[in-house]
């Protein structure tokens, strides 16, 4: 017998490596190639949840794992904005997308289009208890395409105020019971910036200018649809800027931070760091980081966005997470149910997830006693009902190139950049160049 | 065995024997093609096929979200394209960036490897520290350099702030916005030149030098004279793999601007990306991948051309 060689020795172990390779990653190679999902008894939830809100999805997210134990549920958090909704899509349209997703409401009509998401039968719903009678009716009935149930709305996040309350009794902004007192004019709001800059030694406020494009948009819709200025129509085929209103609008955010009472360069992060430094009493996001700051131990609290110009309509800018079923390649009754536990789970934890700030949905809860006696969150849940979503368009929702484009503009102005009439005509060339171009979808 | 048995035998046959056969290939072709398939399969599905296949949608109105090629659109993408403000300020972004970054990742990585060579002791310490940040993932030192610039908190603005600078916006000011950038890519991938460059300097006879100092000359004469020119060929590596490299850059603008402020900073790349996964509309943003396609090719074209003459000079 020949001796061993080494070549025969390297052949026989390669070999070997690549059975045991083979068998190992067999199982998910064959599901990669394959559509269709790995094991039975799973369920893929998708969501875009970071920060705050994140903490609390995870909480949910545990109870439901606690409460059935028989399915394995795999929840993946993505990006916000475009990264979420281009892997949404692509994973959708290659036959293997996640059973259960989040969705803003301003971009599940583009999905709907797009044919990505699964109708919701009102019978499969009602085998869960999840009816029409039960969900707020502003956010059912905005979600609905021909009359047809496409999302299950979570909640309404609108965006809001957020006050030191130390800071605001030494600027003597709040009344006897505590409260602040009404912002409802430009002046009254002014005039309380000053008097917190005068106890901080800084700023009056602050919002998020820098490498966000969504929290200038929000500032700015707001305002300006309290006076009541549309900016699409028709589908997102029409251009419809009120030029008056917006350089109303632009010419006070300009104000707010060359007349110092705002920082004119901070992002994100350092919006948040400077509210919870003290270094401004007041701040301006959505409700969503009501977590961060009740971690720091911050005295806070929050309240509506001031109605600076609506007078008796209260208009502030919002938009809706919802649950949605994407398409999905199989028909799969078990899956189906899954999902729908999974949907009715997060929604009898409303009291969770309104604990992370949003205003829930679910009327059960939200008339509860429960959800009243939750302060700072019950405090703003009006805004729910003066709730303006971004206009309809196949290139508008939350995260899109709609707020992309509008939300630099607005940048530049806050940023001091540019002057409200040329970030106006900037902003009007871009939308009506993306609403004259033909929709892809 | 086939060598050196038809070179005994030609020398046995004497000087009058024909000149020797080239050793043809037929026994190894097959294997050649063996090791070669693999890799080809792979290129060929991968790369070829789908830059045909982008080349093909681009004279279609493709949709991200129906399926097929959609309506036949001809030269439609690309008249709107060339036509598009959008484009030209993306290019002329992408252009800027490269400017900004090419010069100064090859002069000071030069500089820096002239140093390193000339380092005594821990030289190694010096290679190490100087190509580290290149191992990094793009994500990792754009996350790092988001911090050192944040307005107001940022490592930068405190540092300089101490010695009586007022930092301008980084990252926020449309004009600080791609210098910001650029000096983060030149933080990032200067290890790479710099150990072309040590490389390249390690191969340059050292009697040249000692030549040259008995005839006089100043150190600064004999970088110009020697150093420099020995290093014609790295140099030209070094500067057509920056300027195509810099052409395609995305990860520092996606991550740490957006494009912002104010698309100040959006690359060709991005508003590939802006086109044809944000809006849905992958036709177009195959357009315009074909355009810059094409400006990339007409720079790879001047490296060619700059290449054989090397090629000819040596």
């Amino acid at each position: 017998m020949t001796p061993l060689s080494r070549r025969t020795l390297l052949r026989g172990a390669l070999g070997a490596v690549a059975g045991v390779g083979l068998a190992g990653c067999s199982a998910p190679v064959i599901s990669g190639l394959s559509t269709g999902h790995e094991k039975a008894g799973s369920l893929d939830y998708w969501n875009l949840f970071g920060g705050g809100d994140g903490v609390r999805m995870t909480q949910m997210l545990d109870t439901f794992r606690a409460a059935n134990p028989q399915i394995s549920l795999s929840a993946v958090t993505l990006a916000w904005g475009n990264p979420y909704y281009t892997k949404l899509s692509l994973a959708t349209l290659g036959d293997k997308p996640p059973d259960v997703a989040i969705s803003h409401l301003t971009r599940m009509k583009t999905l709907v289009a797009s044919n990505l998401l699964e109708e919701l039968h009102l019978d499969d719903l009602a085998r869960y208890g999840i009816t029409p009678d039960k969900l707020s009716s502003t956010a059912w009935q905005a979600g609905l395409v021909d009359g047809k149930a496409y999302a299950i709305p979570l909640d309404t996040h609108p965006f809001v105020m957020f006050y030191n309350t130390d800071i605001c009794q030494k600027a003597g902004l709040l009344d006897t019971a505590g409260q602040l007192i009404a912002l409802d004019s430009p002046e009254k709001f002014t005039d309380a910036m000053q008097k917190a800059k005068a106890v901080t030694n800084a700023y009056g406020g602050v919002v998020s200018i820098n490498g966000d494009t969504a929290t200038p948009w929000r500032i700015f819709q707001s305002l300006y649809s309290q006076l009541g200025g549309q900016t699409l129509a028709d589908d997102g085929t029409k251009v419809v800027i009120d030029d008056a209103k917006a350089t109303q609008v632009l010419t006070f955010l300009q104000s707010l931070t060359s007349g110092g009472l705002f920082p004119a360069d901070i992002d994100y992060q350092g919006a948040i760091a400077t509210f919870a430094n003290g270094q401004a009493g007041f701040y301006f996001q959505g409700e969503w980081e009501i977590s961060t700051y009740q971690t720091a131990k911050l005295p806070f609290s929050m309240t509506l966005f001031p109605n600076l110009y609506g007078g008796s309509t209260y208009a502030v800018q919002a938009d809706s997470h919802t649950l949605v079923i994407p398409k999905q390649p199989n028909d799969d009754a078990a899956r189906l149910d899954r999902s729908l536990l999974l949907i009715k789970s997060m929604l009898d934890q409303s009291k969770t997830w309104a604990e992370g700030g949003h205003v829930p949905t679910w009327l059960p809860f939200r008339d509860s006693a429960e959800y009243k006696a939750l302060t700072p969150q019950s405090n703003y849940a009006a805004a729910a009902d003066g709730a303006v979503y971004d206009p309809p368009g196949w290139y508008s929702g939350s995260g899109s190139n709609f707020e992309i484009v509008t939300g630099s503009a607005i940048a530049t102005v806050l940023g001091a950049q540019q002057s409200p009439a040329d970030a106006l005509a900037q902003m009007r060339d871009q939308l009506t160049h993306l609403s004259t171009t033909a929709s892809p979808i | 065995m086939s060598t050196t048995d038809a070179a005994v035998r030609r020398h046995r046959a004497g000087a009058a024997a024909p000149p020797p056969k080239p050793i043809h290939a037929e026994h190894h072709a097959l294997p050649a093609a063996g090791f070669l398939a693999p890799f080809l399969l792979l290129y060929l599905l991968f790369i070829i096929g789908p830059a045909l296949y982008g080349l093909l949608m681009s004279f279609f109105d493709t949709s991200l979200v129906r399926p097929g090629l959609g309506s036949f659109a001809g030269f439609g993408n690309y008249a709107e394209a060339l036509q598009s403000s959008d484009f030209w300020s993306s290019l002329w972004h992408t252009v800027w960036f490269t400017i900004l970054t090419t010069p100064p990742l090859i002069v000071v990585a030069f500089g820096l490897a002239l140093l390193a060579d000339r380092v005594r002791y821990g030289r190694w310490f010096f290679r190490l520290a100087f190509f580290a940040p290149y191992i990094l993932p793009s994500a990792v030192v754009a996350l790092i350099w988001i911090f050192i610039y944040t307005p107001g908190l940022g490592l930068l603005e405190t540092a300089l702030g101490k010695i009586g600078i007022t930092s301008p916006n980084w990252l926020g000011d449309p004009n600080w916005a791609m210098p910001s950038l650029a000096i983060t890519t030149l933080w990032w991938t200067l290890g790479f030149n710099f150990v072309l460059y040590l490389a390249g300097l390690q191969e340059i006879p050292r009697d040249l030098y000692e030549a040259s100092s008995m005839d006089g000359a100043t150190p600064l004469q004999q970088i110009r004279r020697i150093t420099i020119p020995m290093l014609g060929r790295t140099t030209t590596l070094v500067a057509v793999l920056q300027v195509i490299a810099s052409l395609k850059v995305f990860d520092q603008m996606y991550i740490m601007t957006s494009g912002g402020p104010n698309f100040a900073t959006r690359s060709i790349l991005e508003l590939v990306y802006d086109e044809g996964f944000t809006n849905f509309r992958t036709g177009y943003a195959a357009a315009l991948s074909m355009l810059f396609f094409i400006v990339v090719l007409a720079v790879s074209a001047v490296w060619f051309a700059l290449v054989r003459r090397q090629e000819k000079e040596v």
